[in-house]
Formats: structure tokens, sequence, C-alpha cells
């Protein structure tokens, strides 16, 4: 063997190379793996462990914004409605309500306690004494005002973010990676052995196609009732196969017939073999874009998913349970939150698509 | 013609009974068992029994898919476990909110991503291109989530525009009143993604051959774009718009939630959060067959478009 030909490079040298010419795919990458160093940060506890406690007093503005003047914060937000005539002389209830009006002010009435004692009341009386000695005791201090404000309990929107991608990020690549080993083991078989086999799961592929993917997904959610971030994948990996498996079949069945492959039949090699260690690796660039491709498409979908309630569970942080509590803040006039969890899933979905696109004009330079 | 639709329709009915298969296996089998969740949280073995014994589901499973093929069958799925309504008539009422959204919708998007794509892959590789595929790309990574609750938030609860939610009894005060801005969410989320394919499909045929011919007989630009480029990469854009109809029907789930519009999308919502099973076999079933039918639509119209495509 001769050295050209031990040097040429492969696909994956060449595709690298390819893509590190592309400056703009370079940058997605560099922004797609800060997000992957953060997700591994946050999930070893390094960074984001805490953001669930409360820091700052609830809706702690953004610094950069000042903290709420206490005017602001005691100006009503909705106006008190003028209180209702004293007597309306047509109400029927008019002489029961003059009766507890009367007994009212005569100092009776109000709760009545059926001569039933109050088994609490000692204590009661104690807590409020010494609450009245020392009013801060067993309160933390809280701050007014967060790099990027709070939440309705005062929780770090910054931590809360960290933490939310950290969620969105795992279910979306999960999911892709089960949908994408569905769609190549089915694409596989099928596309390798055609014939009857072929048949089936063109059947099966064309039954799952057939109802369209949003409402496969509310049926199988409809069905399993649990939440937990392993539904969730389930549920998106179990569905999201189709495409994966189209693209893979129609791969083996241009490489089944190729000199390689009969050679490898030749030799020997058994069906496993040659579908798994002699076709793939010169059909892995699909499944590779396919998989990208997934996981920008699964994040969105967690997202509608878990702002509808059927994906996270409460007490986990995505950015679908973050644009949920967001969607009620903005009314009250807190955007931060809403902000926050736009970007930091704007940010990666677009990196991700652009080096999407690029590692596919990398890997098959035909195709642009 | 009419043999090729006959077979086309034959050939959908296995498809349909794996449909079918499929959502009876979900519900009836996966879905463990549903008298629990109709008689409450307050039951005993007794009402449980009643309640298996009205629905069918004490019988083998064989049983129970027969009952279902029947339902299918005679279009008759029985009534809404939360609501007591029969299912066909939820259909029924649902469906005509759903199309005032969504047929102004698709036709508007239809022509105003084609016209954009036009302009666009006349310009191909310039700044202005470039521009508006990066405009795209960053406009679909936003959820769509956040169009809504922005849009809802600034053009009808702020500036007073829009009504912030609701739906009438009167079919124009509905389309212009109540639909107006769903169907400029629903343009606004859809123009990017359609305007990048688009663009690929007239991009495969602004190079070639027919299209020099055409600029060298001294045709305008604006009718060798409309007339012979859009012809050619018409096939495509109805396979597209086709096929999508039916999953619209759901898709537009969240705008629906969002604007309380009374249509099928968020019957299919609320019918999740109430395990409603029969309304969501139903929806699941027929709106499977809706794809298959609009796939052979499509196939029809190519032939309408391109005389050289022979139906086989």
């Amino acid at each position: 063997m001769n050295d050209a030909v031990r040097h040429s490079p492969g696909l994956w040298a060449l595709a690298w190379r390819r893509l590190r010419a592309d400056r703009v795919a370079m940058v997605a990458l560099a922004i797609v793996a800060l997000y992957l160093v953060s997700l591994l940060l946050s999930a070893t506890g390094v960074i984001a462990r805490h953001w669930d406690a409360e820091v700052g007093v609830s809706y702690a503005p953004p610094s950069f914004l000042g903290a709420e003047t206490a005017a602001q914060r005691d100006a009503p937000r909705i106006k008190v409605p003028p209180a209702p005539p004293a007597e309306n002389p047509r109400d029927p209830l008019g002489p029961l309500l003059k009766r507890l009006r009367a007994e009212r002010a005569a100092g009776q009435g109000g709760i009545d306690y059926y001569g039933i004692q109050d088994p609490l009341a000692g204590d009661i009386t104690k807590l409020r004494a010494k609450l009245r000695a020392e009013p801060d005791a067993g309160v933390a201090k809280k701050r007014a005002t967060l790099p990027f404000g709070a939440d309705k309990w005062g929780h770090d929107i910054v931590q809360k973010t960290i933490k939310g991608s950290e969620t969105s990020i795992v279910v979306g690549l999960t999911a892709a990676f089960l949908a994408t080993l569905l769609g190549t083991l089915f694409g596989a078989i099928s596309g390798y052995y055609g014939g009857w086999v072929d048949d089936c799961f063109n059947w099966f592929y064309s039954v799952f196609t057939s109802v369209p993917y949003l409402l496969l997904i509310l049926a199988v959610a409809a069905v399993l009732h649990q939440k937990g971030v392993l539904t969730i994948v389930l549920i998106l990996g179990l569905t999201g196969w189709t495409g994966v498996y189209r693209l893979i079949r129609a791969e083996y069945l241009k490489h089944k017939q190729r000199e390689y492959v009969l050679a490898a039949d030749a030799i020997g090699a058994s069906h496993a073999s040659r579908m798994f260690r002699h076709i793939f690796p010169n059909v892995s660039h699909v499944a590779l874009v396919q998989l990208s491709i997934l996981t920008v498409a699964f994040i969105k979908s967690e997202v509608i998913l878990s702002f509808l309630g059927f994906g996270v569970p409460v007490g986990v942080a995505s950015w679908g349970s973050m644009l949920n509590e967001a969607q009620n803040e903005l009314i009250l006039g807190k955007w931060w939150q809403l902000v926050a969890a736009t970007t930091a899933m704007a940010v990666l979905v677009t990196a991700f698509s652009v080096f999407t696109d690029a590692l596919r004009d990398a890997l098959d330079p035909k195709l642009k | 013609m009419t043999a090729y639709i006959v077979r086309r329709l034959w050939q959908m009915l296995p498809t349909l009974l794996g449909v079918v298969l499929l959502v009876f296996v979900l519900f009836n089998w996966v879905g463990g068992d549903p008298a629990y969740i109709l008689a409450g949280k307050m039951s005993n073995p007794q009402q449980i029994a009643n309640i298996r014994a009205q629905l069918g589901i004490d019988q083998p499973y064989y049983v129970q898919l027969w009952i279902f093929l029947k339902q299918i069958a005679s279009f008759n799925f029985g009534a809404s476990w939360s609501t007591g309504e029969t299912v066909s008539h939820v259909l029924a009422t649902r469906l005509g909110p759903s199309l005032t959204v969504l047929v102004p919708l698709t036709v508007m998007e239809t022509v105003i991503a084609i016209g954009l794509a036009l302009a666009v892959a006349y310009v191909r590789g310039s700044l202005t291109d470039r521009m508006v595929m990066i405009a795209c790309t960053v406009g679909m990574s936003i959820s769509i989530l956040v169009y809504i609750i922005v849009f809802q938030y600034w053009l009808a609860y702020k500036m007073g525009l829009f009504p912030v939610q609701g739906w009438g009894d009167h079919f124009f005060d509905n389309l212009f009143r109540y639909s107006a801005l769903p169907i400029l969410i629903g343009l606004v989320v859809s123009i990017a993604p359609d305007l990048r394919l688009f663009r690929t499909f007239f991009l495969d045929e602004i190079n070639q051959d027919y299209v020099r011919t055409a600029r060298s007989k001294g045709l305008s630009e604006p009718r060798i774009l409309w007339v012979h480029v859009l012809r050619n990469a018409a096939i495509p854009i109805v396979t597209y718009v086709m096929s999508n109809l039916p999953s619209l029907l759901i898709g537009e789930f969240l705008i629906e939630r969002f604007f309380s519009i009374p249509g099928i999308g968020r019957e299919v919502i609320l019918a999740v959060e109430r395990s409603d099973f029969p309304v969501i076999k139903a929806i699941t079933v027929y709106v499977a067959a809706a794809t298959m039918i609009f796939n052979l639509l499509a196939d029809l119209l190519y032939q309408a478009i391109d005389p050289r495509v022979q139906l086989k």
C-alpha cells in the first residue's frame, strides 16, 4: 500500500475541512458547544444547582431597571370598585342585612365558634409576641433586584433559564437520538431485506404518516397520563422516526447492490455484519444530519407540550414551562421571564439550524 | 381516470385499517381502564362493572375491535365522556370555526409566500436574498407560543386593534373581527418556512434551459417568472399545501386555544385534558382519512397542472 492511498482523506475529514472553511457554521457550532457546556455544568450541579432557592422578592425586576419604588409597588393595579350603596330598598335580603349590620355594630356576631376552643390559640399568641419582639427573625434577607429579574416565587431568572435549557436540550437530544435509532434500524432492515419485510415496514410507515404528527403526540400523551421527562422523550421518539426511516431505507436500497457489499457477501459476512459494519458507515452521514434536524424539531415540540401541561412535571424548569408562567406575567408587565426563555431558545435553535444546514452541505456537496 | 381513483381508494384501505389498529391499541390496550376515569374519585366495584359493561370493555379484545370498526363504518362514535354530546355533533359544530380561520389563512399564506419566494429567487445570491434567508431562520427559531403571547398582548390587549379573544354567532363577524388576529399570527408564523421551501423549488427551475429560451425570445421577466417558472414549480408546491391541509386542522390548536375559537384543534386539547377518548379516537381516524384523500386530490391536481403526468 503506498502512502498516497493511505493518506487520502476520508468522508469525515473532507467534511470537517469544508465545515471549517464556513465561518458562519463555525460560529454556530461554537454557540451550540457553549450551550452543551452549560448543560454539562448544570447537570453535574456546578452551576444553577440552587435555581429553586427563593433569593429575590417576588417578581424582583432586573438590576438594570433598578428596584421597584415603594410607590409603584403599592399603587393599586386594579381599580377598587366603588362601594355598593349602603341600602338597596329593593333588596329582598334587606331586613336580614340590616339585622346583621346592627349585630356587628353592637360588637357581637362575626364568627360563631359554637363553643369550641381554638386548640392553637395559646401557640399563636406566643408566636405573635415573639414576632413583635424581633420582626426579622426567621425571614431570609431577599434581594430587591436580580441580574435578570425573578419570577413569582423569587427564583433567579438567569439560573432558572440555565436549568430550563438543560431540560429542553436533554429532552430534544435524547428523543432525537431515540427516533434516529428507530428510523435507522427500521430503514436498514426494510431496505436491506426488501420483499415482504419492506412491505410490512412501508405499511407501518404510511400508517404513522397519515396521522398528523401533533395529533399522534397528543393522542399518546392522552393515553400515557403520567408526566415526566422520560414520558415526553418516549412520546417524541416513538412518533418521530418516519422521516429518518424513509431516507435510510432509500440509501440501503441503493447500497445493497454496490460491489463492496457483494464482496462482503463473498467473504462470508453475515447479514447483520453487512448491514451495520459495511453499509452503515457509508450512510451514517444521512443519520447524523437527520439527528440534528430532529433535535431542533423536538426542542420546539417539547416547548409546546410543556406549555400545554403535557410535558415536564410541575417543579421542573423548561423553556415551555417558563413560557407558560410568562404568559400570565406579561399582563402584570413582568416581561423578563418571557424575554429570557425566548432569547435562550431562539439563539440555540438559530445556531443549531445554521449548523445543520452547513453540516448537510459539507457532508453532501452534490446537494447544494 | 375513474379506474385510477377507484384503485387508489382501494389501496387506502390497508393504511386506514392500520390507523384504526394503532388507535385501538393506544386507547384500548395501552390506555388502561377508562372505567376508572369515568367513575371518578368516588366509585365502588359495582359502578365500575356497570360502566365497563356499558362501554363494552368487559368483552374480549376482538369483540371490542369489532365494536370500534362498526362505530367507524356507521360514523357513530357514541357520546363524549365528559359532556355527553354525541361525537358526530361535536365534530360537525367544531369544523366550521376551524375552517373560517384555516381557509383564508392557507390561501393568503400560499399566495404571499409564492410572491415573496419568486422575488427572492429572482435576486438569488444577492445581499437581499441572504438577509431574507437569515431573517427567516431567526423568525423560525422563535416559538409560535411567543408570537401568540406577544401579538395578543400588544396588538389586542394594549393597543386594542383586535378583540383579545372570542367567537360570535355570525359568519362575517367571526371572519373579519375575531379571525383577523389569529390569521395574522398564522401568516407571520408560516410564511418564513414556506418562503424558504418555495425558494428552493424556484431555484431548481430558474436555471433550466426553457427559462433561457424564454428570455432569449424576449419575454418580460415577470412573465417568465409568473407563467413559466411558477407552472413548473407548482407540483411540489401543490403537494406541500395539499398534504399540509389536514394537519393544519390540528396544527392550529394553539391559536384556537389562545383565542377561544371553538374549533377542532381546541377540541383535541380539551379532549386530551379530560381523557375524553371517543373524541380523540374519532378525530384521529377522520383526520387520517382526510390526509389520504387530500394526497389523492393532490395527485389528481398534478395532471391539471402538468399534462405530461400520467396517472397509472
